[in-house]
């Protein structure tokens, strides 16, 4: 799809939400609900930089020569890509504290997410560093291009480039998981909406509008995206 | 500190775990089907000539796509008493997971009839097959080959949203786990069990996906 997402869609959520908060009842619940937002930036936006150094970790991992860092790393990706979030969730901060860790809410929630999705990213990131022309690792060992320059300045960057829609779709779904962050207490978005709607029974507005945030939060995470394949395609020199 | 007990585990959490997987494959499947049905339609609705038909049914696909499952979990399980419509919360899941699912799956079905070559439709035009005729026997056959993979991984990815139905009381696997441990204070046994059944149920849905994937190129390539 190559339309500019931000074209129609952000005047109109603009637009609506102009609406909520002129004609109804917005006044009485959206603090809660902006506070709300807050914590689910608050976890989404750390999550997403650990994720991306998880996937980028465990992505070369299942590359690896060393047979053991190889099994590691599938056995990771397998395990939490085949395991519900919720059930992570769940799990990191109700039965981990048996084993004798103990995680905040937070630092649960920072962690099962980063987890679930960097597995899913590491799949990313192999198709994408195996989607690297064979001749572009011919050309270094021509040139005699030590390893981690190799890496570093030849195939990571062209990888990274292949990897970019794939990754922004992976943060979306990322950006959606925050919504269960609930599961550990914590009050984010989703869940001061329905504390909200618990109270005010404003079920319409209420849905609406966090179906509209999630909706402009996830239009900024693929318009960013999208600018940012622009820019690595200009600097790489392709088209 | 850590105190397994497998009497615990074998006694209590198994036997009352099993019926509430079988209510997760349940949901996973009626969902499933519903929002290839609904898919269908969306695709359907893209396609149209009609252009604020198709327009919508773009827009909400996008829409669908940036939504939180729980949103839409929540928004059904409330919504639909006030407007007198009085679903069990089995139905009511099954309801939010279709209708969340169909954007996916019509995104992957649209893919599907794009693989088919522009000239396998101009040929069935040449030979005036009817239009009937022309998805039967042309287009139909030639875009279920490259949807399998991608409606399989759907498949199993609402296999693993099921869990979310917990949230409204769904009797589902985690739902189960989560009495269970309310009832006794011991969470390491039933969450631990159910993440493992999980882990186990994904990993062999993954290799029988793999598997049909296998099998239907091999196919292909006989017919070609």
């Amino acid at each position: 799809m190559s339309r500019s997402p931000f074209a129609i869609m952000i005047p109109l959520a603009f637009l609506a939400g102009l609406y909520f908060a002129v004609f109804s009842s917005v006044a009485q619940f959206l603090p809660s609900l902006l506070n709300g937002l807050l914590v689910t930036v608050g976890v989404a936006a750390p999550s997403i930089l650990l994720t991306y150094a998880i996937s980028l970790v465990a992505g070369l991992g299942r590359l690896s020569h060393l047979r053991p860092v190889r099994w590691i790393s599938t056995v990771y990706v397998e395990v939490f890509r085949g395991v519900s979030l919720l059930v992570i969730l769940f799990w990191l901060y109700f039965v981990l504290p048996e084993f004798g860790v103990t995680l905040s809410a937070y630092s649960a929630a920072l962690l099962g997410i980063s987890l679930n999705a960097g597995a899913y990213g590491a799949e990313i990131v192999r198709g994408a560093v195996q989607a690297v022309p064979r001749g572009q690792y011919e050309a270094c060992v021509t040139l005699n291009v030590p390893t981690l320059h190799k890496y570093a300045r030849v195939i990571l960057p062209q990888a990274l480039v292949i990897a970019i829609p794939a990754m922004t779709n992976m943060t979306i779904e990322l950006l959606k998981g925050t919504a269960l962050v609930s599961a550990v207490t914590l009050v984010d978005l989703t869940a001061a909406g329905v504390r909200q709607n618990q109270m005010t029974y404003r079920t319409i507005e209420i849905f609406s509008v966090l179906a509209l945030i999630y909706f402009c939060l996830a239009q900024v995470v693929r318009f960013s995206g999208v600018r940012l394949e622009q820019q690595f395609n200009r600097h790489l020199g392709v088209r | 500190m850590m105190d397994w007990r497998w009497d615990f585990t074998f006694e209590t959490v198994l036997p009352r775990i099993l019926p509430g997987l079988w209510v997760t494959v349940e949901v996973t499947f009626l969902s499933f089907a519903l929002s290839l049905v609904l898919g269908l339609a969306l695709m359907i609705a893209r396609r149209s000539t009609i252009r604020p038909l198709a327009f919508i049914a773009g827009e909400f696909i996008e829409f669908m796509r940036g939504m939180p499952l729980v949103v839409v979990i929540f928004f059904l399980f409330f919504l639909l008493p006030e407007v007198n419509i009085f679903l069990a919360p089995f139905w009511t899941g099954v309801l939010a997971m279709g209708i969340y699912n169909a954007a996916p799956a019509a995104e992957i079905l649209r893919g599907g009839l794009q693989a088919v070559p522009r000239g396998q439709w101009e040929a069935a035009h040449v030979l005036n097959y009817s239009t009937y005729r022309t998805w039967r026997n042309v287009v139909l056959p030639q875009a279920i080959g490259p949807v399998v993979p991608g409606l399989g991984n759907l498949l199993i990815l609402a296999f693993k949203e099921t869990p979310l139905l917990s949230f409204v009381a769904v009797p589902e696997m985690l739902d189960v786990a989560r009495r269970i441990a309310s009832e006794t204070y011991r969470f390491t046994e039933p969450l631990t069990v159910v993440g493992i059944l999980f882990l186990i149920l994904s990993l062999v849905s993954a290799l029988l996906i793999r598997l049909v994937e296998r099998h239907m190129l091999k196919e292909t390539r006989h017919a070609k």
